[in-house]
């Protein structure tokens, strides 16, 4: 038995030796933006310990505090570095709270799309014949749709069926399963794409012939092998996803005010603008664009180590 | 020519199926008609009048044939939360949604082709750097953000442009149009702006990238060899040969301007369909949403048929390619 400290060391050793890691370190803006986006998950998911204020604590709120401008503005109080809201939110605060939700809900839909699309990415690979076009035609007639459109048609029947309370409720679930409905394709064509090209290789026939279930192959054997070009298309969909939620949101047709996203922050401050509080809603803003900026960026330098056709 | 035609009539009629039936599904099993229709009070026996009369108790495939029938003639029933025809409301705002997307789409062409083909001639040149940095932006920023950017600066610091509304409107027939006053004019162009720069940052993308891919081809080196004027070979052959995807990708994203002009005219306050479709998110109202998914499906399926018959029309090679493999695509 080795140490685990050892085979932490030793696969250090591997990833720093690998031409993806070589990749990274060449590009000055793939390491900035990986540092922004590691950012941005510490500052959302550690933010009740790191946000100045909690902008949910309602004790904690006082009116004379509110539409505070930033703190480098006339004006400005150095407590709240970004300003404050009409409720005298400390907007810094608040958008580490919404960066939360929405990386969630970005997470969330992603990984229920890419369990919903591989699974059905296999079972049209796989299984072939009518299984297959039927899955595939549903596919196609659903791709010719833009994903936002899908989603809000999904979280207006389910308005429809469940009334407008229990939805708002419930609408972190909505947005996510509708998010995620929208996004599957992308997922199962990719799937069935490699199952087709390696159905036909001699593991699997060979795992045929010593009389595995085809569900056990299809998952053991096949799955593992077309799970790379997946990873890829997770991480540019998890830019597409924040942005579908923000999108959404911003709308008024996702999360409702008492649990904002970036999406429903925008919103939310969109109504100062005129007046002259430009803080309230450009800083959620810009947090929100340059949270998918660097996500995108990413994605693109992901894709690009990992597809040897292009080195 | 004929047969690949008459091949794609029957998928996009397949495809308007399905969408219909899911129309169809919509609005059978999500809401009671006849509950919403005479309320709460009316007694049991006048209520299965009611769903006798409304030919709610037929089998399924004769009222999907009813519903079909019905739609063709555009006759959707009545909206949930105005009680007014679907079908006259959304004729009332299609003309303010199509003026929107039609300038929104000739800005993206007018804008984007050049710029791509300045970008790809002159790869290294700074002002196409700024170009693709700018348009990295662009393709990263969410739609709703660039419309408040553009009303931060150009209606509330600036105070150039009105930030919603169409401006006063001219009516034709049954046409409102905002594009012969002055103040429709200037009403249109930051949601046209709005609406567009994605379209614009992914057009002048392709057409970089085409014009990169055409220029190292033989044909162009033959074309110089020749003597021929850089004019002549940048515009009479390179251009000319990226069109054709250009054309494929402008006709799909007319399709999809159309439905995010939901969000434009969200954040403009802009008078149609699409602000229609998301008040009927809001309010559950499910004959508007199901008649939009009808109308946009529609219209996906039209402009799908075009391009591909556009695609043909333009390029050779396909046209030889589908006699060799008896007109499939």
């Amino acid at each position: 038995m080795r140490l685990p400290t050892a085979r932490v060391i030793e696969f250090w050793r591997a990833a720093s030796d690998s031409d993806v890691f070589y990749s990274f370190r060449r590009s000055k803006l793939v390491m900035l933006s990986a540092a922004i986006t590691l950012l941005f998950f510490i500052a959302a998911f550690g933010a009740s310990f790191l946000a100045p204020h909690n902008p949910f604590d309602l004790a904690s709120l006082n009116l004379s505090d509110a539409f505070k401008p930033p703190a480098w503005v006339e004006g400005g109080d150095p407590a709240f570095l970004l300003g404050t809201d009409d409720q005298g939110r400390d907007i810094l605060s608040t958008i580490m709270y919404g960066s939360r939700t929405s990386l969630s809900v970005g997470f969330a839909a992603v990984i229920f799309a890419m369990v919903l699309g591989i699974a059905l990415g296999l079972v049209a690979g796989y299984v072939g014949g009518a299984v297959d076009a039927f899955i595939m035609r549903v596919a196609d007639v659903q791709l010719s749709f833009p994903a936002i459109l899908i989603a809000m048609l999904i979280d207006g029947v389910t308005r429809g069926l469940m009334g407008a309370d229990r939805h708002n409720e419930s609408a972190l679930l909505v947005l996510i399963i509708s998010i995620g409905l929208s996004y599957w394709v992308q997922y199962a064509r990719t799937v069935r794409g490699s199952v087709l090209v390696e159905k036909n290789k001699e593991y699997v026939q060979a795992a045929r012939v010593i009389g595995l279930p085809a569900p056990l192959i299809a998952i053991r054997h096949v799955l593992p092998n077309v799970m790379g070009p997946v990873l890829v298309i997770a991480t540019i969909n998890l830019a597409l996803a924040v942005i579908t939620e923000a999108t959404l949101s911003f709308l008024g047709v996702g999360l409702p005010p008492t649990q904002p996203s970036l999406g429903t922050l925008i919103n939310v401050g969109q109504q100062f603008l005129f007046s002259g509080e430009w803080w309230i809603t450009i800083f959620p803003g810009a947090a929100l664009a340059i949270l998918v900026l660097s996500v995108n960026l990413l994605g693109d330098w992901l894709r690009d180590a990992l597809n040897p056709k292009l080195r | 020519m004929i047969a690949f035609i008459i091949r794609r009539l029957i998928q996009a009629a397949f495809v308007m199926l399905a969408v219909g039936a899911i129309a169809f599904a919509m609005f059978n099993y999500v809401g009671d008609p006849v509950a919403i229709i005479a309320g709460q009070d009316l007694p049991a026996e006048q209520r299965v009048e009611l769903r006798k009369s409304l030919g709610l108790d037929d089998p399924t495939p004769v009222r999907f044939a009813r519903f079909v029938g019905n739609a063709v003639q555009g006759k959707f029933g009545l909206s949930y939360r105005t009680t007014e025809p679907v079908g006259r409301m959304i004729a009332d705002r299609l003309p303010a949604t199509l003026e929107l997307s039609i300038i929104a789409a000739a800005m993206a062409l007018l804008v984007g082709i050049p710029m791509g083909v300045f970008s790809g001639l002159y790869p290294h040149h700074w002002l196409s750097r700024a170009m693709m940095t700018i348009s990295l932006v662009g393709i990263s920023l969410p739609t709703f953000l660039i419309g408040i950017l553009l009303i931060l600066i150009f209606a509330v610091i600036l105070g150039w442009l009105p930030s919603f509304g169409r401006g006063d409107t001219v009516k034709i027939g049954f046409w409102t149009t905002g594009l012969l006053t002055v103040s429709g004019w200037k009403a249109i162009i930051l949601p046209a702006i709005t609406l567009g720069l994605f379209q614009m940052t992914l057009i002048m993308r392709l057409v970089r990238s085409e014009m990169l891919e055409v220029l190292r081809t033989d044909f162009i080196k033959f074309a110089r060899a020749r003597g021929l004027s850089n004019r002549a070979i940048n515009f009479g052959h390179a251009l000319k040969n990226t069109l054709v995807p250009v054309i494929t990708i402008t006709g799909l994203q007319l399709g999809s301007i159309i439905a995010f002009a939901i969000i434009t005219e969200t954040v403009f306050s802009w008078p149609g369909v699409g602000l229609l479709f998301l008040q009927s998110v809001i309010y559950a109202d499910i004959p508007v949403m199901a008649t939009y998914l009808v109308l946009i499906g529609f219209l996906f399926v039209l402009i799908n048929l075009i391009v591909d018959i556009l695609y043909f029309v333009v390029d050779p090679r396909l046209r030889s390619q589908a006699a060799k493999v008896g007109g499939a695509k």
